[in-house]
């Protein structure tokens, strides 16, 4: 009971940190219908700025941690959000209305060029961070077994599910959010009712960015090491969860994220973890025969 | 227009200037310049250049300069094979690489048509020169051990000192890092004792909590992992936070500082397994005074590139010769001294020098064990 209790705790917190990326790609499909590949790239992006303030906090001297976090949390995610705007702004918007492959190839060159920026400016050379947030508490002893929950496991699933809440939010309620719905329903007409579409989407990719250096600072802190090519495999297996959970669908996402974390690590720790991904991979190819627009997805409704 | 103009006399001039002049030997070194094994990378090109330059100095090879071509692979099979191609285009007579197991022995195929010497720094792989000797390949040579003894050693080690407590073996399913593994498998079985927990990671990866909640449960006192730094390191950072207090064992992928960089504190104890360290040996000293005063610490694979080349360039001096079928037999019939001792080779290709040692580390750098 207590290892099974543990495994839970490490799916949910790695779980937690695929949800964050996953919003990005799928609030971006809800409303332009296109997967944005370069948006593991912008993780990857919010980490090393994350490392990069949290090294320059600490030669300034700011060593509370809670007043340091919050700096670097704020910075990463303006600054990580530029990058999304840019992105959107150079390869995406000169290409709406083109034919439906042209974004997608310009993303993959997006994701490339982003991926040998970082590798050309910082080297391929992995950089550490020493843990900054230790200790934790024994959630109970069973079977022989203590669980275990660190600090900043408890801050990762909460803030997860708090920027869920926020942002879903943030869609139901604010004109923002009304905007955004009218364009993913019908761009030509939101437009001709007033609505700035251009800004909409950018601002789509801000937040998206935004939540992705979350993501980052996370995994900076949770695992202290990062290179450039961390963006690829969190891409991907963030991107899998945006589609288990229904592409477009907010609460999917999380919910996919957190679904995918919990089964590579309830497989991990109850069969031999090398087919970790297969299993990860077979739940979804199922799950897609059954619901193909994922688990919380709305069918597709072809428009004319 | 006179864009185009402007940009093919910057090319022609590149080309110009790239290739060496025609009277230069010409050699590479190839490892994983980038990649997650980077910084092994630098370490071969640091000795590399040392190599080439102190033997430059000293007037070269039979009267020729040596001339340095640095390769990257990444670690990775497939771009192995694209750079030994390059390499044998180029009419490179000697690589000193590759670093990877799974590198080194594709590239092993290019280098045998090609008829170019390959003496490796780093690659332990037994299937290196198994294979190579099977097919009756002469060009493929290693200055570093075999890990099937180096796997002997961690076993035994591993066998005295937690004899009867359970212990983990995992690997990162690479050729190095499984192929090690199996072979510490085989000799802590020569003393009964059986892996508590047997497990592959993805290397990549960098969540290994579920794992070592599995350790934790199975009460594991020592971690085998045979693998690379990065992964190693990780393992040691997170057990520390699940507070599993196991002791990790590695192979000699785990000589360099990095991996201090990553696991901190926790990194205290943790094991290796690597020949003798180089830098104490008299025969090195001024290569790391030298090494010193170029403000680099001659780490883990530095002085074991140096000696590749060393040995190559000694070797064609013996044969007067640089053709593969030559410098192999002169190989083969003599010692040579090196950076590493002397050292000579058997005839498979496998080096005839010292063993395995096991390392500790403690305050961010490693230290033979005393026994």
């Amino acid at each position: 009971m207590g290892y099974f209790l543990q495994q839970l705790v490490n799916g949910l917190t790695l779980g937690a940190i695929y949800a964050l990326i996953a919003i990005g790609y799928t609030m971006v499909y809800g409303i332009v219908g296109m997967i944005n590949f370069a948006h593991g790239e912008i993780f990857m992006i919010g980490a090393f700025i994350s490392l990069i303030f949290f090294v320059v906090l600490g030669v300034l001297g700011v060593t509370w941690l809670p007043l340091a976090l919050l700096l670097v949390l704020l910075l990463a995610m303006a600054l990580t959000a530029v990058y999304g705007w840019a992105v959107e702004r150079i390869a995406y918007r000169p290409l709406r209305g083109s034919f439906r492959l042209a974004p997608l190839i310009s993303a993959i060159g997006m994701s490339i060029f982003l991926q040998n920026y970082v590798l050309l400016v910082q080297g391929a050379h992995e950089k550490t961070l020493p843990p900054m947030i230790t200790g934790g508490f024994e959630l109970m002893q069973s079977g022989g077994f203590m669980v275990s929950v660190s600090w900043l496991q408890l801050i990762i699933v909460g803030v997860t599910l708090l920027l869920m809440v926020v942002f879903t939010a943030v869609i139901q309620l604010t004109p923002l959010g009304r905007a955004q719905r009218a364009t993913e329903q019908d761009m030509t007409m939101a437009a001709l009712l007033g609505i700035d579409v251009d800004r909409t989407i950018s601002l789509t990719f801000v937040i998206g960015a935004a939540l992705a250096a979350v993501a980052g600072l996370m995994v900076t802190l949770q695992y202290g090491v990062i290179d450039f090519f961390i963006g690829f495999l969190a891409g991907v297996k963030a991107f899998t969860a945006a589609v288990l959970g229904g592409i477009g669908s907010l609460p999917g996402a999380v919910l996919g994220g957190l679904l995918i974390g919990l089964i590579e690590a309830l497989w991990s720790g109850y069969c031999p973890s090398e087919y970790k991904d297969v299993a990860v991979y077979a739940v979804l190819i199922l799950v897609l025969m059954f619901r193909p627009t994922g688990l919380l997805g709305r069918p597709e409704v072809e428009k004319v | 227009m006179r864009w185009t103009v402007r940009i093919f006399l910057v090319a022609t001039f590149a080309a110009l200037s790239a290739g060496a002049y025609a009277q230069d030997i010409k050699i590479a070194t190839v490892g994983p310049m980038t990649g997650s094994n980077a910084e092994v990378g630098v370490q071969m090109r640091r000795g590399a250049e040392m190599a080439v330059k102190d033997i430059n100095a000293h007037g070269g090879v039979l009267g020729h300069k040596l001339a340095l071509t640095v390769g990257d692979d990444a670690c990775d099979p497939k771009q192995a094979v694209s750079v030994a191609n390059q390499l044998a285009n180029a009419g490179v007579v000697f690589v000193a690489g590759h670093y990877c197991s799974s590198t080194s022995i594709p590239a092993s195929a290019v280098y045998a048509d090609s008829n170019i010497l390959q003496i490796t720094p780093a690659s332990t792989n037994p299937a290196l020169t198994d294979d190579a000797a099977a097919k009756g390949w002469i060009n493929v040579f290693r200055v570093c051990g075999r890990d099937d003894s180096q796997g002997k050693i961690a076993g035994n080690y591993i066998a005295a000192r937690f004899k009867g407590k359970p212990v983990a073996v995992i690997d990162d399913k690479s050729t190095y890092g499984k192929g090690l593994a199996d072979e510490t498998i085989k000799a802590m079985a020569v003393h009964g004792m059986r892996p508590a927990v047997h497990d592959s990671i993805n290397a990549g990866d960098s969540d290994f909590s579920a794992l070592i909640s599995k350790m934790k449960a199975a009460n594991v006192k020592a971690i085998y992992f045979g693998g690379y730094y990065r992964e190693a390191g990780l393992i040691v950072r997170q057990s520390k936070e699940q507070e599993l207090n196991a002791v990790l064992m590695g192979g000699d992928a785990l000589v360099t500082t990095d991996l201090w960089k990553i696991t901190g504190e926790a990194g205290t104890g943790t094991l290796m397994t690597f020949p003798p360290d180089p830098r104490n040996l008299a025969a090195a000293r001024s290569v790391v005074k030298e090494f010193k005063a170029a403000n680099y610490d001659p780490e883990g694979y530095t002085l074991y590139t140096y000696a590749a080349i060393q040995v190559f360039a000694e070797a064609a001096r013996k044969a007067h010769s640089i053709k593969v079928a030559d410098l192999s037999k002169t190989m083969k019939a003599n010692r040579f001294r090196t950076v590493i001792g002397t050292i000579g080779f058997n005839a498979k290709g496998d080096v005839i020098g010292p063993d395995y040692v096991v390392y500790d580390w403690k305050d961010g750098t490693y230290a033979e064990l005393k026994k």
